[in-house]
């Protein structure tokens, strides 16, 4: 782990304790986790005991504490992606990479999580790989939809 | 950096000289949602035909805020003519520029069409799914590229702010919106006047206001739509709402969740700073005030006041009691006044038009208009303005365009976790604040998700608390014990293992954890538990006493069966069949394997029509598998069949 | 300080404005049931078996009394047959983590709580949070905090803290109205200490090894001697 961007991420919040979930935002943007020594540093520079840094990481589900995989998947659990049938979009994709929610598979390739709404209800089911956003989805067409990512 | 209004006007005036109303200019929807169906591959296709066509100097392109008809995106729009495409692609492009751009023809097969009446419908303002709305906040969205502010400003914008900074003063400001009955449109009601009149008098000099843009309502996206469509509403309002409370820090809270909305907002102040609306001596009025971006990390309930509190300063979102309320001690103890994004909105046209405009629009006690996401089972998706009052028959029908696929309406679920289901005999509410409450469901921040017959009404239930059980920040024992051992119980009652009694039980621990819950989420926690027994128990009372789930939707209570009589070996579904649980051949009778099919429902939607072989069973055992030889379709038979496909 | 006069239980009670009602009725004698309030600690508002039913502004309102703060005319009711309801489910709710708590006991006899009501629950914690707003608010070390939310929320002690600061203090163990956090502690000590007898400044070294290493390093983790001394009084409830 690289101590320097951390130090560069937390000098970027000029230190101030309101913005400990903003800085571990960006570190998880950066490193796609929250490694140990870095929520240590983050503790010691915002005088922030480690038990609410521990606490805050944990509470919020934009946070990892374990390394994620090289492509995050996550699919909307939302009202109206539920009614369209999100939960067999879930099946199907947990069924592909061999993984629940929450977990990454063996090779690190994908992470595979559920989010409660991402916002584009009205082209539900929706999955995000990385940054992209895939709406419309069906059971049927979604195993083509993994192809193509390494 | 603008030092006067008179300057602010100079600059108007020459951002509209500058524009011709003549020209052509294509507007291409840029919110997330037609971003997600392909509309930066239609943007991209525009620009590149305009460029190959020689017409880059004559025609205006642009990718705008979300004007709400998600269902038919990408959407664009042509003006001066304003005629309205949907559903476009970068294959239609071509034909766009030469048909429309350049010969001023319509291509017809893009146009919206009528179902009922049979017409199709060529301007914007001529679809109904926008005509029947009072779109004076979404409206202008599709006018808008939210990364330039000088098409804000060409609209009138940041005049009511000059008219608020140099026409009136702190105390008229908070009288007009107090005038305006303006109630909280993140779900809460209060009038927001009230609330600001006492953040304003509360003591102390740091006072703050904050933009609550947590939108958690999972199938709610008004607030995602107007951040990103016209984020300089939002800043224009909470600069006003600044000034007229005293205070000169300002927060939005984002939720992370909305990557597009984080980036335009933050366009949108840099814009505002290089202005001189944000800063110092903000259009030399003397007043001063800044304002940050604060994303949330994945917590509904820090959509609850208290909770964005303390996650702005950097804690767990556990909500508090109140009294005491923000006003008189929020943000690091100070006052405080929290606002809604599309609250804010409506601030800024309030103080534009005035409160006598304002009140022209929604009903007695509800006032002003309110954005709803409808969503789910309906033919037209995406965002609707209407003033309040209208009811939700006509929101469903004559705007919404009612139920596809000829499937029979259900209940609409209206204000998200804390919400209820409202069924076909009261469709006739009008939609307020007041009216849905007495039926057991609230307006909350504006989802409406519409469910047909296929939806269970016990799964909704279960589905809402496991959503709260993931959310509940887990502080009081009243709604983390209570929320499990309902989500618990439905969960046994969707699965099977309903037990006589069940029903009984969800409603005493309905008692406990809304009586007895520290904050709103558990307090409301219990509403889709008891709007679903309310109107549908019949529906529990069946997964209870016969196992059986009347809208073959949970999984554990359904089987998918072939019937060996009608299946014509057309071997559609074991190829697409997502388990792979389908054994079948070329005239070989399709079986479905019990132990590897997965209740995907494929299988039973793909059956060609002709065959409409696959079948649901619910509370009844599947039939045995017939033997193996019987599976074989008879040539001759099958000839005589072929031949009638022919 | 200004005085304050409310109504608890029909009786006229007075008070300065800085009170919540739980302290208004301690001082008029007047006992309202907590699970998770100290009084040398901030209030929580957690456990919410101290919710009284209040009526102002026209409206009846259920609070929790150990954080409400009174106001003139205030009328307040400690029993009704809401309120016992409530506690009598709340105290089934929490007597399903931990059946053998003698204060969950104690409000189970007086609310008629049945105490097998609902399914056994795998953590015998009841989040009451005394341990971890005393180490915060008393001792200032932080040892142990709350970690996750919602139905996962748990108590988790900080190794590196706990290693060198617990072990003299367990002020908090007598706090615990379960033996949740004895055992807590006791788990996260053979988890993360070596085989042999524990000493605080072998410790710091061992810190940079991960538990997996030293498992494989010394083999499963054996509990030394004082730690089976403190399993045993734990043990006693």
């Amino acid at each position: 782990m690289d101590a320097e961007r951390i130090e560069r991420i937390i000098d970027n919040h000029r230190c101030e304790p309101g913005s400990l979930i903003q800085i571990l935002l960006d570190i998880q943007a950066e490193l796609h986790w929250l490694p140990k020594e870095a929520l240590a540093m983050v503790g010691e520079q915002l005088h922030v005991p480690m038990s609410r840094i521990q606490h805050t990481a944990t509470f919020y589900k934009a946070f990892s504490l374990v390394p994620k995989g090289r492509h995050e998947i996550n699919i909307c659990m939302g009202t109206a992606c539920h009614v369209r049938g999100a939960p067999r979009v879930l099946e199907v994709v947990q069924n592909l990479i061999g993984i629940q929610p929450g977990e990454t598979d063996a090779e690190m390739k994908f992470s595979l999580g559920t989010v409660n709404c991402l916002g584009c209800c009205a082209l539900g089911p929706v999955m995000e790989i990385d940054a992209e956003r895939l709406g419309k989805l069906a059971p049927a067409t979604t195993a083509n939809l993994l192809k193509g990512y390494d | 950096m603008i030092n006067s209004p008179a300057e602010l006007e100079k600059l108007r005036q020459e951002i509209l000289a500058k524009r011709d109303p003549g020209t052509t200019r294509i507007s291409i929807c840029a919110g997330a949602g037609c971003l997600a169906t392909g509309a930066g591959k239609v943007i991209a296709a525009f620009n590149a035909e305009i460029e190959q066509q020689g017409l880059k100097g004559d025609v205006n392109i642009k990718g705008t805020g979300c004007p709400g008809f998600c269902e038919r995106g990408p959407v664009v729009v042509i003006d001066p003519e304003d005629i309205c495409y949907l559903q476009v692609t970068p294959n239609d492009v071509p034909e766009i520029v030469a048909q429309t751009i350049k010969e001023k023809k319509v291509v017809d097969r893009l146009l919206y069409v009528d179902q009922t009446r049979n017409e199709k419908a060529v301007r914007e303002t001529d679809i109904p799914f926008y005509k029947n709305q009072e779109r004076n906040i979404i409206g202008n969205h599709i006018k808008i590229d939210p990364k330039c502010i000088d098409d804000y400003l060409a609209l009138g914008g940041y005049s009511a702010l000059a008219k608020a900074l140099f026409q009136m003063t702190s105390e008229q400001v908070v009288e007009e919106v107090k005038n305006s009955k303006l109630r909280g449109r993140g779900g809460g009601g209060f009038p927001t006047g009230i609330k600001w009149e006492a953040a304003r008098n509360a003591p102390g000099d740091t006072k703050y206001v904050i933009v609550n843009a947590d939108e958690g309502d999972p199938g709610a996206f008004m607030d995602r739509a107007v951040l990103e469509g016209n984020p300089h509403s939002i800043l224009e309002g909470l600069i006003i709402g600044a000034y007229a409370i005293g205070a000169h820090e300002g927060y939005i809270y984002v939720r992370q969740e909305y990557p597009l909305a984080l980036e335009n907002v933050g366009i949108a102040i840099k814009q505002a700073e290089e202005h001189g609306f944000l800063g110092t001596n903000i259009l030399g009025s003397g007043f001063d005030f800044n304002v940050k971006v604060h994303r949330g990390a994945g917590a509904f309930v820090c959509g609850e006041e208290t909770a964005l509190l303390l996650s702005l300063e950097g804690k767990p979102g556990e909500p508090r009691a109140r009294p005491p309320y923000p006003a008189t001690r929020g943000l690091w103890d100070k006052p405080t006044n929290i606002n809604n994004v599309e609250t804010w909105a409506n601030v800024t046209l309030i103080i534009n038009k005035g409160a006598d405009w304002f009140n022209q629009f929604g009903t007695e006690r509800s006032k002003g208009t309110k954005i709803f996401s409808l969503v789910g089972k309906i033919k037209n998706t995406g965002l609707v303005e209407v003033p309040m009052g209208v009811t939700l028959r006509d929101i469903i029908y004559k705007i919404g365009d009612g139920i596809p696929a000829g499937k029979k309406f259900k209940a609409v679920q209206t204000g998200g976790p804390a919400g209820g289901c409202i069924p076909e005999a009261h469709l006739d509410i009008a939609v307020d604040f007041d009216e849905l409450t007495k039926a057991g469901a609230i307006m909350g921040s504006g989802g409406m998700i519409v469910m047909d017959e296929d939806t269970c009404m016990v799964d909704v239930a279960r589905y809402f608390l496991n959503f709260l059980s993931e959310e509940s920040c887990g502080k009081c024992s009243p709604c983390r014990e209570g929320v499990k051992q309902m989500h618990r119980i439905l969960t046994n009652i969707t699965e099977g293992r309903g037990k006589e009694g069940d029903i009984e039980l969800l409603e005493e621990l309905a008692l406990s954890t809304r009586s007895a819950s520290l904050c709103a989420l558990g307090r409301s926690a219990p509403n889709p538990v008891l709007s679903t027994i309310r109107y549908f128990r019949d529906e529990y009372e069946t997964h209870i006493r016969e196992k059986r789930c009347p809208s073959y939707s949970c999984k554990g209570l359904v089987s998918y069966y072939i019937d060996p009589q009608k299946c014509g070996a057309c071997r559609i579904c074991p190829r697409e069949c997502t388990s792979d649980a389908i054994i079948g051949g070329k005239n070989l009778i399709h079986v479905i394997d019990q132990t590897k099919c997965n209740k995907c429902g494929t299988c039973f939607e793909i059956c060609p029509a002709r065959f409409g072989a696959v079948i649901r069973l619910s509370g009844a055992p599947v039939p045995a598998a017939i033997p193996d030889e019987m599976r074989v379709i008879v040539r001759k038979r099958n000839a005589k069949r072929e031949q009638q496909d022919a | 300080m200004r005085e304050v006069s409310l109504q608890i239980d029909g009786r006229d009670v007075a008070a300065s404005e800085d009170m919540t009602i739980l302290a208004a009725a301690k001082n008029a004698d007047i006992s309202i049931p907590t699970v998770c309030h100290h009084e040398n600690l901030q209030p929580f508002g957690g456990c919410r078996l101290c919710t009284v039913e209040v009526d102002a502004g026209g409206r009846t309102n259920l609070v929790a009394a150990c954080i409400y703060p009174v106001q003139n005319d205030l009328v307040v009711r400690t029993r009704s047959e809401q309120i016992d309801k409530i506690r009598k489910v709340l105290t089934e709710q929490l007597l399903a983590h931990a059946p053998e708590s003698e204060v969950l006991q104690n409000l189970a006899r007086e609310y008629h709580a049945d105490r097998d009501r609902f399914a056994k629950e795998p953590s015998f914690c009841i989040l009451c949070g005394l341990c971890v707003r005393y180490c915060a608010e008393i001792k200032q070390k932080n040892a142990v905090g709350f970690v996750d939310r919602g139905p996962n929320r748990e108590i988790s002690f900080i190794p590196e803290i706990a290693a060198t600061e617990c072990w003299d203090c367990k002020e908090c163990f007598p706090l615990c109205p379960t033996s949740a956090l004895q055992a807590a502690f006791v788990l996260m000590r053979s988890l993360t200490s070596s085989p042999s007898s524990f000493k605080p400044e072998e410790k710091k070294q061992n810190e940079t090894n991960s538990v997996a290493e030293r498992n494989e390093h010394n083999g499963s983790p054996v509990a030394s001697d004082r730690d089976r001394t403190l399993l045993q009084a734990t043990a006693k409830g």
